[in-house]
């Protein structure tokens, strides 16, 4: 216990000191991990949307597959990722292994099949009836979809807060295909794992603790634009 | 104009990473040159002095020798000189040189109940061990000390098996963790040893026996593995090692944590003088 005691006022300490390091670390793993998210809304939004109202054979095995993807192991994920990008790999030529880009890709793919089963759900779970009176009422295809998307944005925003916390608590893929280097693609979970491994416990507890305050921030302000029209 | 834009994109897309290419060393070393923070000193060094950008990815021994040969590193710095010796013939790597060595111990629970306090060779003290099914963790992870380790129960004749054998798989630091936990034997190298001071609880039983120098070296990585390899940063990086600034700065380092330096820098020599 007098060790995590040791960890908060440690964190404070790097914080409120200005520590440079620190801070860069928790701006990268900020920045990377809002990129990925928001590529998979592009992504996964559309997708989703399309899955939740079309039908057609196979559909059921593909909605299956969408929903063990929300699952996906990062380190499983780090692993195909860091082949296809090596040297030798598929697409090595890029030379984007150990670079933000690559964690960033690796974190698309993990957090876009959750973007895609949250917003299939959320789009179905309104009445089939609701959308068939729109047409009724002369709405275009593109006007309903806006008018579905827009009664859906509750679970919709659930959607972004479980991709994102599902990308900036991951360290089995940021470690594998970022490398954990220093000053380049370090990221707060990764910089966990490696200041737990030299030993120095105050520090790991110090980034933990900041790494679950930047997720509560994130959290706090989705759910203020989440609620403020609820209540 | 649309074919014309396309051959632009290409253009910069290809351009890009080879201009990338050129500046960047991938280094593949072991966690424990990582952690002892040895590198976080000598490799600005080296970039200031070259221009160059080193991405350093620290894995054990055994995927860090493994990942070079596959051609996705440029240099390797590691301690395992047999597995070493074996991919330098495979021409895998090539021009091997000595950087540096620190060494490893035996340590263990305070009670020892082995009895191997004090004995003057390591081979023995393991059999004992063995006899006495005495706990021991072990890395598990194929690192250059999980392979040394290995190398001293061969050695030993006896074969490290059952519930008193306990393989962490994880990093030596983890692995300390886990000896101290289960109040076990294991064997580290001096440097973790010696940074995990306040959080553990057994003492040096065993050192100071020559198979247990822990003997570090640097190798180009041959550019035939790969369509990519940096063959002349990685030599780059290779000279900077064992060059005589590059060696004062490891023979003191570490002085002013520990009160001890943390590695010998031995460039210019061969392994014979350590026979």
């Amino acid at each position: 216990m007098e060790l995590i005691g040791q960890g908060i006022l440690q964190a404070v300490r790097l914080l409120l000191a200005g520590d440079a390091e620190v801070w860069s670390v928790t701006w990268l793993s900020l920045r990377i991990s809002a990129t990925a998210t928001v590529l998979s809304l592009a992504l996964g939004i559309p997708l989703g949307t399309t899955l939740a109202l079309s039908r057609f054979t196979g559909r059921g095995f593909i909605i299956s597959l969408v929903n063990t993807g929300m699952g996906l192991p990062p380190v499983v994920v780090g692993l195909f990722v860091t082949i296809v990008l090596w040297r030798n790999g598929a697409l090595g030529f890029l030379e984007l292994l150990y670079t933000p880009t690559a964690m960033i890709l690796a974190q698309l793919v993990i957090a876009a099949p959750i973007v895609i089963g949250l917003t299939l759900a959320a789009i179905q779970q309104i009445p089939e009836k609701f959308r068939l009176q729109l047409l009724g009422l002369g709405a275009s295809h593109a006007q309903v979809v806006g008018m579905l998307l827009k009664e859906a944005r509750l679970p919709m925003l659930a959607a972004v807060m479980a991709g994102f916390g599902a990308v900036i608590s991951e360290v089995g893929a940021s470690l594998m295909v970022g490398g954990n280097i220093r000053n380049s693609t370090r990221v707060l979970t990764t910089a966990t794992v490696l200041e737990t491994g030299k030993g120095n416990f105050d520090v790991a507890i110090a980034l933990s603790l900041i790494l679950l305050a930047l997720m509560f921030l994130v959290n706090w302000a989705l759910t203020w634009i989440q609620q403020r029209r609820v209540v | 104009m649309l074919f014309r834009l396309l051959l632009v994109v290409l253009c910069s897309v290809s351009t890009v990473p080879a201009l990338a290419q050129s500046t960047t060393v991938i280094l593949s070393t072991t966690t424990s040159t990582e952690d002892s923070g040895l590198l976080d000193t000598l490799v600005p060094m080296f970039e200031k002095k070259t221009g160059l950008t080193v991405k350093t990815i620290s894995v054990g021994t055994g995927q860090a020798l493994a990942l070079a040969a596959r051609g996705e590193a440029d240099v390797a710095l590691v301690h395992a000189p047999s597995l070493e010796r074996k991919y330098v013939e495979e021409g895998k790597m090539q021009n091997r040189r000595l950087v540096m060595y620190n060494d490893f111990v035996i340590i263990g629970p305070e009670d020892d109940p082995a009895r191997i306090k004090g004995m003057p060779k390591a081979v023995d003290a393991l059999k004992r061990i063995a006899e006495t099914q005495s706990r021991f963790v072990s890395r598990g992870d194929k690192s250059g000390t999980h392979l040394l380790e290995l190398g001293l129960w061969k050695q030993a004749g006896s074969e490290p098996k059952g519930a008193w054998y306990i393989e962490s798989g994880q990093g030596m630091g983890q692995t300390l963790g886990i000896a101290n936990d289960r109040r076990a034997y294991t064997i580290t190298d001096r440097g973790t040893w010696l940074a995990f001071q306040k959080r553990i609880s057994l003492p040096i039983l065993v050192e100071k026996d020559k198979p247990l120098l822990n003997i570090y070296s640097v190798m180009e990585i041959n550019p035939a593995n790969g369509p990519r390899v940096n063959g002349v940063g990685g030599k780059a990086f290779a000279d900077f090692m064992v060059a005589p600034e590059t060696q004062a700065v490891i023979k003191t380092f570490g002085v002013d944590k520990y009160g001890q330096p943390l590695f010998v820098p031995i460039a210019g020599q061969s392994e014979a003088d350590f026979q």
